[in-house]
């Protein structure tokens, strides 16, 4: 593509032709702030913070929107645009519930920082009507509250756009305009899938999860009651960034001594059940196959997918891998497995699970995930929730030394640990099926073809006589493209993964926010992925078959995968739900 | 929380019959949404959640998106009009004259708000903007009834009389 050449604040900057003034700016060092502005999803010009004089046009214009083109002069810093920046932020405050201290993204707020730069403390200039807003917790995972919002419309972006859900928008017009429902039925009626994107792309607090931290420190603090932690492989991707290292740094360690430091009677490992769910599953696809069974067997590790697949394809949930996911895997097996080992009444454990998702949240509550009279998992906590306690209890995470699990949940394979991938699930089942399948070794362990941050991505392998045809997809919007393809024929595969979130669990509606700019210009799920994909190449063992724990599972315990005790324990049903309902 | 709508949707075959009539004629005219919400409105009289399901169905577009729509523009109603449509006149000479007092009024006797319509079907209220009834401030009128220089006092008789 050709490139055209402009000032910035008098500067010479070649762009590529079709850039923005706000990408041309960064490539001359300068970041334009922005908040309506999400690339690809969200390019709406609307907030008017991004705004910059161009010599020659009558007003301020956008330049998140605005291309620029040869010869152009552009002035990002000007009187004139500051007081405009100014004002905008004044005008946004003046309809702002400013409750900033005990706001739970106060430090990570997009729209506190812009008034710190900005010097804008003068709240009371415009002081007036505030728009009416009712606070809506219907929904199992989060709360919003429109007091706090500020109409960006950047949740609007990630439920339409990037999920394909699109059960907010916004209402009414002007002053009155809110983010809301059809007919203000509540989130909680609607066919919402839990997925939290709206969450990680709000830039205030106008959106959060539901906050659990207080029902785990009081278990931790029950002396009767014995508490197990279970973590995500993707929060160990990310926790540390809630501490102020890089996008991209492996915090596994750190967080288990954290874990530990807190109070947990037992730090586990969910990649311990991710191995499970290889086995359980991989045997699922392998009888399907030669059986006859429904096909393409579908991944059903992501409660966000789940419940997305029971609302808009009622038809596929057949489809669906009758297997829980790892967490419920692992709460079922912890308290029956684990407790008979340990002599602990399973009434008194409490299972707390740390995931990169708020849909986790819904799933503990989902019928038919009791396996032992008890909920599996007790208390699903966000990264971002396992963040806010230990720095609520003054551990200081970057001086812990890193530590390892206990035993005997806590030992995990390579394959495990990639599940929290687009992909991984996929290449960790594969690691299993094939093995079974051929009943020879795998020789090659890598299978490059389904890893990547794309949407979509398809694979064709020759295992024994079978030709498997696989896909994956992340980010419901590419789910629904795929699935859309799968009912009109266009395509046989014989296995699925879905992950509701783009990029998969690193990029889950829980884990640590990051604000919009960073989004728009760093890969962050590629870079949290690459800590999972690091720790598997590394790993002793790489194959979940191979995990000596979940060996003496089976051998001393559950017999054999698919057995009728793992079927018991480790298998769960789903329902057919309609979008929103019938009639109000 | 819900805006319900107070009167029971009564969509009819026929109805729902033409207005996929109407989607199936527009589709594929690019910005077919508003023109098909006006063509439904036609149809219904109103956009009731039933109908806003069949074209958010239809189009495969988010039901929330076709809200979105209707909640933005005042032409679209999210209500029936009743039997009786009452409204008051809240324009300028109507409302120094006290319009708003009555207007509260018939609020509080009917139970429904500004553009809502009673469970019954029988009465709906909407506000207006001068009649050309200055003379007479302030007004209100039951359909094509125009009652004027009327008090808060007189409200319940007028409304009685359509009972």
């Amino acid at each position: 593509m050709a490139n055209v050449t402009l000032k910035i604040n008098n500067v010479e900057v070649s762009a590529p032709e079709g850039s923005t003034i706000l990408e041309a700016a960064r490539l001359a060092h300068i970041e334009i702030p922005t908040l309506c502005f999400l690339k690809d999803i969200n390019e709406i010009g609307a907030c008017r913070m991004c705004v910059v004089e161009v010599k020659g046009a009558r007003t301020l214009v956008t330049a998140c929107v605005y291309p620029v083109n040869e010869g152009m002069e552009v002035f990002t810093n000007t009187p004139k645009v500051m007081e405009s920046r100014k004002k905008t932020l004044q005008l946004l405050l003046s309809i702002h519930r400013q409750d900033c201290l005990a706001c739970v993204r106060s430090g990570n707020c997009e729209l506190q920082t812009l008034c710190k730069d900005y010097g804008v403390d003068n709240s009371a200039r415009y002081q007036g009507a505030m728009p009416a807003s009712e606070i809506d917790d219907s929904a199992a995972h989060m709360v919003r509250d429109n007091s706090k919002c500020i109409l960006c419309r950047r949740c609007i972006a990630a439920c339409e756009k990037t999920q394909g859900v699109g059960v907010i928008g916004a209402n009414e017009r002007g002053f009155n305009t809110y983010v809301g429902q059809i007919f203000d039925m509540e989130l909680g009626e609607t066919s919402c899938v839990s997925c939290g994107q709206c969450i990680a792309a709000c830039p205030t607090g106008a959106i959060y999860e539901k906050d659990f931290t207080k029902d785990a420190f009081a278990a931790i603090a029950d002396p009767d009651k014995f508490v197990v932690v279970q973590t995500a492989p993707a929060v160990r991707a990310a926790i540390a960034e809630e501490f102020g290292a890089e996008i991209g740094t492996n915090g596994e360690g750190k967080m288990v001594a954290a874990l530990r430091r807190l109070g947990f009677d037992k730090v586990f490992d969910t990649n311990f059940a991710a191995d499970l769910t290889i086995l359980e599953e991989g045997t699922e696809l392998i009888e399907r196959i030669k059986n006859g069974g429904k096909l393409p067997l579908i991944t059903s590790c992501s409660p966000g997918w789940v419940k997305y697949c029971e609302h808009y394809y009622p038809d596929m949930t057949e489809n669906l891998s009758s297997c829980k996911s790892p967490q419920q895997m692992f709460g079922a097996i912890a308290k029956s497995y684990l407790a008979e080992k340990l002599g602990i009444p399973k009434e008194k454990m409490v299972v707390v699970s740390v995931m990169p998702c708020t849909a986790k949240k819904f799933e503990i509550n989902r019928d038919d995930q009791a396996a032992n009279g008890v909920p599996d998992v007790d208390i699903a906590l966000t990264t971002r929730e396992l963040a806010r306690m230990i720095k609520q209890s003054g551990i200081k995470f970057n001086e812990l030394p890193d530590e390892g699990f206990d035993d005997p949940m806590g030992e995990y394979t390579g394959a495990g640990v990639i599940f929290g991938a687009t992909g991984g699930v996929m290449e960790a089942a594969l690691r299993y099926a094939v093995e079974v399948i051929t009943g020879k070794e795998l020789g090659a362990i890598d299978f490059n073809d389904v890893r990547g941050t794309q949407g979509i991505k398809e694979a064709a392998y020759q295992v024994g006589d079978l030709n498997v045809k696989v896909a994956v997809a992340s980010g419901l919007a590419n789910a629904r493209e795929l699935l859309d393809k799968v009912k009109a024929g266009e395509a046989d595969y014989q296995f699925i993964e879905i992950m509701g979130c783009p990029g998969g669990c690193v990029n889950g509606g829980g884990q640590p926010q990051v604000p919009g700019y960073i989004r728009n210009t760093v890969d962050v799920r590629a870079k949290r992925a690459s800590v999972l994909y690091n720790i598997d190449k590394n790993a002793k063992n790489r194959k979940s078959q191979d995990n000596p724990q979940i060996k003496k599972l089976y051998d001393e315990y559950l017999g054999k995968p698919g057995g009728e005790k793992a079927h018991h324990l480790l298998h769960t049903k789903y329902v057919k739900r309609q979008v929103n309902k019938d009639q109000m | 929380m819900s805006k319900k709508a107070g009167v029971p949707f009564k969509g009819t075959k026929e109805q729902e019959k033409q207005l996929l009539e109407v989607i199936a004629e527009l589709r594929d005219t690019p910005g077919c949404l508003m023109p098909i919400m006006q063509r439904a409105q036609d149809i219904y009289g109103y956009l009731p959640y039933e109908v806003q399901k069949i074209i958010s169905d239809e189009l495969r577009i988010p039901a929330e998106k076709v809200y979105g729509v209707a909640t933005f523009y005042a032409q679209f109603n999210l209500n029936p009009k009743g039997t009786y449509k009452v409204s008051v006149c809240l324009g300028t000479a109507c409302y120094v004259k006290g319009s708003g007092p009555v207007f509260e009024e018939i609020q509080k006797i009917l139970g429904i708000g500004d553009g809502e319509c009673t469970p019954d079907g029988k009465f709906s209220l909407d506000t207006c903007r001068c009649v050309g009834a200055c003379g007479l401030a302030p007004v209100m009128l039951v359909n094509d009834d125009v009652y004027g220089r009327i008090t808060v006092d007189q409200v319940k008789g007028i409304l009685e009389k359509y009972n």
